[in-house]
């Protein structure tokens, strides 16, 4: 029952590692152009799913497509190859190196020196960084920046920008706000909102609501393994989703235990 | 990019506006002084300034004298390029004084003992290096273990195979000649070896400028420095190409990428472990072409040639610019590093003071360069305090 509405679907996919069930019986389906919010606490199982995204893992059971058609991968590699892009908490930069020569990694662009030989096209590099940046609304003055001199929001961008030049349809962001400020969270979120604007499809994994709410159109819900379904924004309120992720009445008890707390 | 913090909305429409109140304009000095080459280059001036005061008429700036430091600081200079490159790459190679005496074994033992033509022996050693350089790579790839300790037995081994195998094959552990046949004989008579290894280059010239009087001649008419020596050709060359190398190819980008994080490396399709060995490699190759040189130089190979130069030519990196860390680092600086050690080798022998500060000196060279080289990164590169 594939859709071509959805760019990803995964249908009762489980995954096992030795004794432990990482994913038990988990469908999740992205549709073209939204964001599409993955919620869950700590070991509620989003890791092993955006690597089973990713490629990194293959599912024991249940299915993956993409574009409808079920996929098997063996390696990240041929995911990137499709157009599925994940931005890991660890970004991919090296901090001693400039923007440019951490936006072009592993994908630098060259042009011809004399006969065989070739250089690294270090003035397309930077112009190209300084100007696919700006496109996302980050404003990057000189491309010979060291990455390291970058804040975390900052970075997270160019993590982000960097997937989205090199022809990401689908972006995986692995919790991309949970290390920053206030508003370097803020521009992080502006930035999915550019993306999706691009018409490219997000999934986006956090366990804050606050974070989740302003930007999703559609959230699933993680606890042990388990989904516990796919809501539209118009079907659930925000407490309600918080309540979900948190386990509820467990949380309940404790918010009352620890007096005048609330979120 | 955290935003403008003071102007209104209406400004901060313009996403690529030319100036970031949030950036500090950068003048010149301190971009020279973030580059990684600052120290080494510092350094060489104060070592030459200091020798220029304390040695000035001494003889060590005339044509013999520069070319008496030039060529150890050429020899250097070839292993250094490749310690360097391998830093910044992230890993050490610490076998490479003993690659030095293998190989020169390795050259010498096929040309005295089993009649191999000195170019095939020559060429022999050059894939033998190779190979175990990517011997030594593979292993530091493979198993995750440091190159610290993997190349210590590598260190070992091939200093002990050096030893063992000359005295097993030869019953010497000094090769110079056998049977009638001197080495120093097989270089000269090797057109293809010793027209890439031998001797010297602008012979002419010298000769030439000895004759305008303005280098020392002798009695014959012909320049006392000879020439340039053909090692220090070499030396330039392999800087020239590892700079140009690091700073402008796609090879270059990912040396500096694998140094600086393998991880984030590999996530963006960076061949990580292809790079490794690849410099693992190049750094085996330098030894052998040290002791090509070496062995056409003395005209005769010894099994313990090469003793500590492998710190040497850390050290030399080190005070290029290259951070132990990896990922960060130059190939000139490594090279002019190279050259304040062939400076102070030879210049001390032109003052008064006695040889032994030499390695007092190199310690104490070294630690100022990588105490310089942690504050550098840290101030500037990333822009802490």
């Amino acid at each position: 029952m594939s859709n071509l509405d959805h760019i990803l679907e995964l249908e009762d996919v489980s995954k096992f590692f030795g004794t432990v069930i990482a994913l038990n019986g988990v469908t999740l389906r992205l549709r073209r152009g939204e964001v599409h919010c993955l919620l869950g606490d700590n070991g509620a199982g989003k890791s092993t799913l955006i690597k089973t995204l990713a490629g990194v893992h293959l599912p024991d059971k249940g299915e993956y497509r993409v574009d409808g058609r079920t996929v098997h991968f063996k390696s990240p590699r041929e995911a990137l190859d499709l157009g599925i892009a994940t931005v890991y908490q660890d970004l991919a930069l090296v901090p001693l190196m400039s923007v440019a020569r951490n936006f072009f990694m592993g994908r630098e662009p060259r042009k011809k020196l004399i006969g065989p030989f070739h250089v690294m096209d270090h003035d397309l590099a930077r112009r190209t960084a300084i100007e696919k940046l700006a496109d996302m609304g980050i404003r990057v003055r000189d491309a010979n920046q060291v990455v390291g001199t970058m804040s975390g929001g900052e970075r997270q961008c160019l993590a982000i920008a960097r997937a989205i030049h090199f022809g990401a349809r689908v972006l995986i962001l692995d919790e991309p706000t949970a290390a920053l400020g206030v508003r370097q969270g803020v521009n992080v979120l502006k930035l999915i909102r550019r993306a999706r604007a691009k018409g490219i499809s997000v999934i986006f994994i956090t366990h804050n609501v606050n974070h989740a709410y302003p930007v999703g159109d559609s959230f699933t819900l993680l606890n042990r393994g388990r989904s516990l379904g796919t809501f539209s924004k118009g079907e659930i309120a925000k407490d309600k989703v918080l309540d979900m992720m948190a386990g509820g009445a467990e949380m309940q008890t404790l918010m009352a235990e620890l007096e005048g707390v609330t979120i | 990019m955290t935003g403008p913090d003071i102007s209104p909305p209406a400004t901060a429409a313009a996403p690529a506006a030319p100036s970031d109140e949030r950036v500090r304009e950068i003048g010149p000095l301190r971009r020279f002084l973030a580059r990684p080459e600052f120290g080494s280059i510092s350094g060489a001036v104060l070592v030459f300034a200091v020798f220029a005061v304390t040695a000035g008429d001494s003889g060590m700036f005339s044509a013999e004298g520069i070319v008496n430091w030039a060529t150890v600081a050429a020899f250097l200079g070839i292993i250094a390029v490749g310690a360097a490159l391998l830093m910044i790459g992230g890993e050490f190679d610490l076998s490479i004084g003993s690659m030095i005496g293998f190989a020169g074994m390795m050259l010498a033992i096929p040309a005295l003992y089993w009649g191999w033509p000195l170019w095939v022996a020559c060429l022999f050693t050059f894939v033998l290096c190779a190979a175990l350089g990517a011997v030594n790579g593979s292993l530091v790839v493979r198993t995750g273990l440091p190159s610290f300790i993997v190349t210590l037995a590598f260190y070992f081994i091939l200093r002990g195979l050096s030893l063992a195998l000359s005295t097993m094959l030869t019953g010497k552990t000094i090769l110079s000649n056998n049977e009638g046949v001197a080495l120093r004989d097989l270089v000269s008579s090797d057109y293809l070896f010793s027209t890439l290894f031998s001797g010297h280059v602008l012979t002419g010239l010298f000769n030439a400028m000895a004759g305008w009087g303005w280098i020392a001649a002798r009695d014959g008419g012909g320049a006392l420095a000879i020439g340039v020596p053909k090692v220090v050709v070499w030396w330039l060359l392999l800087t020239a190409i590892g700079g140009f190398v690091l700073a402008r190819t796609r090879r270059g980008n990912w040396i500096l990428a694998v140094g600086g994080d393998a991880n984030a490396a590999k996530n963006t399709g960076v061949p990580v472990a292809r790079v490794k060995v690849s410099l693992f490699v190049v750094t085996a190759l330098c030894s052998a072409l040290f002791a090509v040189l070496q062995v056409a130089d003395a005209g005769s190979a010894a099994a313990d040639r090469g003793l500590q130069k492998e710190f040497e030519a850390i050290i030399a990196a080190v005070i290029g610019g290259c951070l132990l860390s990896g990922g960060y680092g130059s190939v000139v600086g490594a090279s002019i590093g190279a050259l304040i050690f062939g400076v102070v080798q030879i210049g001390i022998g032109y003052t008064s003071i006695d040889n032994n500060w030499y390695r007092v000196f190199l310690g104490a060279m070294l630690l100022a360069a990588v105490l310089f080289n942690t504050y550098i990164r840290k101030r500037v590169a990333l822009g802490r305090r």
